[in-house]
């Protein structure tokens, strides 16, 4: 009746969603460092983006702090979602509860509350600090992918696993761990997602030995609209894009 | 038609163009228990809710009491559903449930109180009230759904395969509550199932559908004994098809050639000479005799065709038999234990002759039996 | 149930290990917050060992009281708008045709996994004097000279719905996909109307999800400093900014630690709800 109403109304939350994205990726090859209008294709903005050393050596430190947070994230996480699922123990639930309320709670009161830790037991804040806050907001986030999956096997695989004779372990690293494998990279490629984007935590954790992206296209954007964040933007938005979608497809294939 | 409520009159149904239901003519009866039966797909379903109002008409047209459903919305027709999955709203206590309908009506206070208790009371679940569907058993559940859609006192009641979620048991208790149900409410009752002995069992009438079509309409024990179709008579229970050429066709009844011996049918059908028919007959009608009990039955012996036993089913209080007759025809035959043969004994590869009651057979048209 | 295995070596040593990692970076700090909120500011160290109340009544001051009341204002009104944007935006997807509801998810799922300080700035691109909006206002000629769009109150309020919209969506259309459809149409065939529909049916089986939905995108709607600092010029204050100022600038900890439980209290707010509209149909999921 109202398709066409439906439709548009679709259309034009989308439009709300991509215009600014879109918007921000086209200027970033305009051009003109000032004008709105087209003025032409350019690789200008990207080419001085790789010309600066000092930014270079930032980005550097955040690919590095999110490999290493990601990857341990993901080890905790899938083997604490592995856990979840094949035993019983006291707490269970109350571990569920409390990785839900760690990805609900606001970021802001993570970053203030590793803050006083951190202050209190006299770390000093840089790499480490940063480290520890990412793995534990990416985390629950591994968990619970994970878990998903998990959830959606039949139990009578283990089952079966143990039955032809399978220790614990052998039946984690042969049985599950294989089917597990798409979760648990889709949980990577998500942690590694927030550890890049990451901005409220970090501020508050970060010291001043160790300088990472997102803080720094803060302190960028703050001074005003330049062609080169544009370009730098473009580049974070083009692999969150990557990743996130890699993520999809892999937890899109179901356990049969 | 007084005693007509509905009449469907050239109904049809489309999906994307795909026709799932077509040129449906049927009149369902004031107070009647009327089944539609047919295999998944056959469009039983759809049937029941285009007359819900669920589904939109591609074609022909609904009267209600006279009255032109096509143009009114499933909310204001006076019929109600019992779904296949019950479709309890899991947020509401069974009370609620049963309420929501009156509710809508704007009934209020003790009126809607004492109408929520009657329906409950009907289905004998007055004492869970107060309980969500969460924590009730498929049983209880199927009578929440039952009671909720009479509640509003319906003109008709249409039951989607509402007993397939149970146990055999339960299943075979409900369908006597239900009929029992039905009697006492004298409300007409649509019920569509998949379960042949469930039809046969509970209705007035059968709707015997398959491809989007009405195969038959007719009392159960008509169904059974006398299928207009292949279709409805291999169904509708279970059926032995014996080939046979029609040799002439007199006013009496017909001659045939079966199993290249002469038989003589008594049925006045129509059939062309030399055309093929099919013999129906069900496994229960037919008797299997050893070749010294046959010379005991000389009226037999002439109609009797050989057969091989191929194999043996004990059953409890009957015996399956499998044989095959000398045309490689095989066909099933049910032997009951009582007093007359307490012994019923049979052996694989053992030689036998099937017989039946003159006249049992039913002809239909041959079509390739596939 | 599955097995139970006793005793494993695994499952100890995971256990052990998650959990002195909870109780270490989650449950400690949080509770350091709390204490902290309760002490008295100290001159050479951040906080001094002497309990306090003045922190929590500080927060009555009338300069704090304002930003608090706007703050609340301004997420209140987002997460209003992201409500109404949303719930008819989850259901249409919800509803879509199977074969392009995934493509219409991955659509929502991309901007929510996107970074939202990148997506603030690109608000900025699209609000500036010299930005998109105002050259297309301009081109119409339904302005004569360009608007000031960014430094208000409304450039922070759609930077917010900008980046919390997803938050929204996502656990709407959750709770909208589980709902079965048969119950909307036992509902028509008792005779409910769109409106009772609605009122009867839909809006409590989505409840859930619109709890959860706005939980997700008020509390950040607090906190998100960063939205007000480029789009609300230094005018504008939430929470968030507060919390930093005082962690980051005015060095005042027991004050920035009260306005964080007071964001604590909201969560616990909405986990509340959560739980009590949870478990009144919880066994009643169990069923279905």
């Amino acid at each position: 009746m109202n398709r066409w109403l439906k439709g548009s109304y679709l259309g034009l939350v989308y439009l709300f969603f991509y215009l600014p994205i879109g918007v921000l990726a086209v200027f970033s090859f305009n051009d003109s460092k000032y004008r709105l209008t087209w003025q032409g294709f350019t690789w200008r903005w990207y080419e001085s983006l790789l010309a600066n050393e000092e930014l270079l050596q930032v980005a550097l430190n955040s690919v590095l702090l999110a490999l290493v947070s990601a990857t341990l994230a993901t080890l905790l996480g899938t083997l604490t979602a592995v856990t979840l699922y094949r035993y019983r123990f006291f707490g269970k639930k109350l571990l569920f509860g409390l990785l839900y309320v760690v990805i609900l709670s606001p970021d802001i009161v993570m970053g203030i509350s590793l803050l006083i830790l951190f202050v209190s037991l006299q770390l000093p804040l840089g790499f480490w600090t940063l480290l520890l806050a990412h793995i534990t907001f990416c985390l629950p986030f591994v968990a619970v992918t994970v878990y998903g999956r998990l959830s959606g096997f039949d139990d009578t695989l283990t089952e079966a696993a143990r039955d032809l004779g399978a220790s614990e372990w052998v039946t984690f690293r042969r049985v599950l761990l294989p089917l597990l494998m798409p979760a648990v990279i889709a949980g990577w490629l998500l942690s590694f997602t927030l550890s890049m984007d990451d901005v409220i935590i970090s501020y508050f954790v970060t010291g001043p030995t160790f300088e990472i992206l997102p803080l720094k296209i803060y302190s960028m954007v703050r001074i005003g609209v330049k062609p080169e964040v544009n370009a730098l933007c473009t580049l974070m938005l083009g692999i969150t894009l990557i990743m996130v979608l890699a993520a999809h497809f892999l937890l899109r294939e179901q356990p049969t | 038609m007084s005693d007509s409520i509905l009449q469907i009159r050239g109904l049809g149904k489309a999906f994307g163009g795909d026709w799932v239901l077509e040129g449906i003519d049927l009149d369902i009866r004031r107070g009647e228990f009327l089944t539609l039966l047919g295999p998944s797909g056959c469009g039983k379903t759809t049937l029941l809710r285009l007359i819900a109002g669920l589904e939109t008409v591609s074609a022909g047209s609904l009267h209600l009491q006279g009255r032109d459903l096509t143009p009114i919305p499933a909310e204001r027709r006076p019929v109600n559903t019992v779904f296949q999955s019950y479709a309890l709203f899991p947020h509401l206590t069974v009370f609620e449930n049963v309420a929501f309908g009156p509710r809508l009506q704007g009934v209020k206070g003790a009126e809607l109180r004492r109408r929520v208790a009657d329906a409950l009371e009907t289905v004998k679940l007055g004492e869970l009230a107060a309980r969500r569907p969460g924590q009730l058993s498929g049983g209880q559940q199927q009578r929440v759904a039952i009671a909720r859609a009479l509640v509003n006192q319906p003109l008709m009641l249409l039951l989607d395969e509402p007993l397939s979620a149970l146990d055999y048991k339960l299943r075979k208790q409900m369908q006597l509550e239900l009929k029992q149900l039905q009697r006492r409410l004298g409300i007409t009752f649509v019920f569509v199932t998949h379960d042949q002995e469930e039809a046969l069992s509970m209705s007035d009438r059968v709707a015997v559908m398959n491809a989007g079509r009405i195969e038959q309409l007719d009392t159960p024990r008509r169904v059974y004994e006398d299928p207009a179709s292949l279709f409805v008579a291999r169904f509708v229970g279970e059926a032995n098809l014996l080939p046979a050429r029609v040799l002439e066709q007199r006013p009496d009844g017909l001659s045939l050639e079966l199993e290249g011996k002469p038989f003589e049918a008594a049925r006045p059908q129509r059939f062309e000479p030399g055309g093929r028919v099919h013999l129906l007959l069900r496994p229960e009608d037919l008797d299997v005799w050893s070749p010294e009990e046959l010379r005991r039955q000389p009226e037999y012996q002439a109609r009797a065709l050989a057969a091989t036993v191929e194999e043996v089913i004990y059953k409890g209080a009957e015996v399956d038999l499998l044989v095959r007759l000398e045309s490689g025809v095989q066909v099933a035959a049910t032997a009951f234990f009582d007093e007359e043969d307490p012994t019923l004994e049979y052996q694989r590869g053992e030689r036998v002759f099937v017989t039946w009651p003159a006249g049992w057979e039913v002809l239909l048209p041959f079509e390739d039996a596939s | 149930m599955r097995p139970a295995p006793r005793g494993s070596l695994f499952r100890n040593a995971t256990l052990a290990v998650i959990w002195l990692w909870l109780l270490v970076f989650v449950l400690a700090p949080t509770a350091m917050v709390a204490v902290a909120s309760l002490l008295e500011r100290g001159t050479d160290q951040f906080v001094t060992a002497a309990f306090s109340l003045e922190s929590f009544a500080r927060l009555f001051d009338p300069l704090y009281f304002q930003v608090f009341w706007n703050s609340i204002y301004l997420a209140g009104v987002t997460t209003g708008l992201c409500l109404l944007a949303g719930y008819p935006f989850a259901w249409l997807i919800a509803r879509a045709p199977g074969r392009i509801r995934p493509l219409l998810l991955l659509l929502v799922i991309v901007p929510f996994w996107t970074s939202s300080l990148i997506r603030t700035y690109a608000m900025v691109i699209i609000l500036k004097a010299n930005g998109l909006l105002n050259g297309l206002l301009l081109w119409f000629g339904a302005i004569d000279q360009p608007l000031m769009l960014l430094y208000t109150e409304a450039a922070v309020i759609a930077g917010l719905v900008y980046s919390l919209l997803p938050f929204m969506i996502l656990p709407l259309y959750a709770a909208m996909e589980r709902l079965d459809l048969r119950l909307l149409e036992a509902a028509r065939d008792l005779g409910a109307g769109r409106t009772a529909l609605f009122l009867r049916v839909v809006f409590p089986l989505t409840l859930p999800g619109m709890i959860a939905g706005c939980m997700l995108v008020f509390l950040p709607a607090l906190g998100l400093f960063y939205i007000p600092d480029l789009l609300g010029g230094a005018k504008i204050l939430l929470l968030g900014n507060l919390i930093k100022d005082q962690f980051l600038a005015a060095r005042d900890w027991p004050f920035g630690s009260a306005v964080s439980v007071v964001l604590l209290l909201f969560m616990a707010l909405f986990l509340l709800a959560l739980v009590y509209v949870r478990r009144r149909r919880a066994d009643a999921e169990a069923a279905l």
